[in-house]
């Protein structure tokens, strides 16, 4: 699993790649919870994972609710099949805003 | 029959002999499970299917054969080489296996805790995660006593596959009970191998259930595959002993009256 992380104005875009697993969704978890701490809205762009376990989904639970509490906006980016059949299988499909480009998502944060 | 050849298989089971004290139970088995496959072994009480199932899980020693999970072969008793497949493998118990003195979120957390170094936070969302999934959602507190046989068994089902194994084994899904709440729990295995693509095998003798989930059958009798193929294949089989089972005839056993006397009469087995 890779991570990289980039400031757009106020979003910060977390960008991972490969597969999370229950070793690496604790790096996650930390990524998510830093751009989120710093004050800046964050969009986690998932295009390039491939799967992802129930532990990196809780990672992204924690992220959104945590958000929430702090009035910041969250979205998924670029959520392919496999990921989305997860999601799909616990209901999250429903539950997190998901876009396909960072301009989708800030054009709807507008 | 299908051979343990497939490079696609994450279960290969070759001649596995199998016994209690001087009683043969498995007599030679050999079968192979593919990746993503649902697979159901059924047969009667004495088919073998239960040993078979504790063998697969390392809860009962082989006499001779082999097992490959995953690709390791496997060893009974679990030695520390095999914790990453054990890790890998989940498993619902006919009678559930909570533990009593936990509540259900505790319980469906306890592998969690065993394997891996996850924040608490993470671990109780993953929980909850896993008790939506079986319509669980709001039990967490309660204990397992609390709870209906139904609700047992889905408690026991999210545990199992609380570590998103690649290899899921589910004993009676169905035994004790009612219809609605069997095929919910039929609804739910394939929803799950649907989405997670989790290879699950199935010991039952609930013939509905196995019609219904299957990708393909193994039936077994006295010890020994009788066959294996898809739900129609089954259906279409005319071997006697596999109509009996469809169509829940009793079996008519040959009955040879010596062999029959000398049983009775014996005075050891």
């Amino acid at each position: 699993m890779e991570s990289q992380t980039h400031k757009e104005g106020s979003y910060t875009i977390l960008r991972l790649s490969g597969e999370i697993d229950f070793h690496v969704s604790p790096k996650v978890r930390e990524a998510v919870l830093a751009g989120l701490d710093e004050g800046q809205n964050l969009l986690v762009d998932l295009s390039g994972v491939s799967y992802i376990d129930s532990s990196g989904i809780a990672s992204l639970v924690e992220g959104y609710q945590h958000a929430k509490g702090k009035s910041l906006s969250f979205a998924l980016l670029g959520v392919r099949d496999g990921v989305m059949s997860v999601l799909k299988l616990t209901r999250l499909d429903k539950v997190f805003p998901m876009f396909d480009s960072v301009e989708a998502a800030t054009a709807a944060n507008k | 029959m299908t051979q343990a050849t497939s490079g696609n298989a994450v279960i290969e089971v070759e001649n596995l002999v199998v016994g209690y004290g001087d009683r043969t139970v498995l007599n030679g088995i050999t079968l192979s499970v593919d990746s993503g496959e649902i697979r159901v072994i059924m047969g009667g009480s004495g088919s073998g299917k239960t040993t078979l199932l504790r063998s697969l899980l390392g809860l009962k020693e082989i006499a001779s054969g082999s097992i490959h999970l995953l690709g390791k072969k496997f060893h009974y008793g679990y030695p520390k080489h095999m914790s990453e497949v054990r890790r890998q493998m989940g498993v619902a118990f006919q009678g559930g296996a909570l533990f009593g003195s936990m509540t259900v979120g505790e319980n469906i957390r306890l592998p969690l805790r065993e394997h891996t170094r996850l924040d608490e936070n993470t671990m109780r969302i993953m929980t909850r995660i896993k008790l939506e999934l079986v319509n669980l959602a709001g039990f967490e507190d309660l204990m397992p006593s609390e709870l209906s046989g139904g609700m047992v068994k889905r408690a026991a089902l999210a545990r199992s596959i609380i570590l998103d194994p690649k290899l899921l084994f589910f004993d009676e899904p169905s035994a004790g009970l009612d219809p609605v709440t069997s095929a919910e729990l039929d609804e739910l295995i394939l929803r799950v191998r649907g989405a997670t693509r989790t290879t699950i095998v199935v010991v039952t003798h609930e013939l509905d259930s196995a019609l219904k989930i299957a990708d393909r059958i193994t039936v077994l009798g006295k010890g020994e595959v009788l066959m294996t193929g898809t739900v129609e294949e089954i259906r279409n089989s005319d071997d006697s002993r596999i109509q009996d089972m469809l169509h829940r005839r009793p079996r008519e056993e040959d009955q040879d009256p010596e062999d029959y006397l000398r049983r009775l009469t014996a005075k050891r087995h």
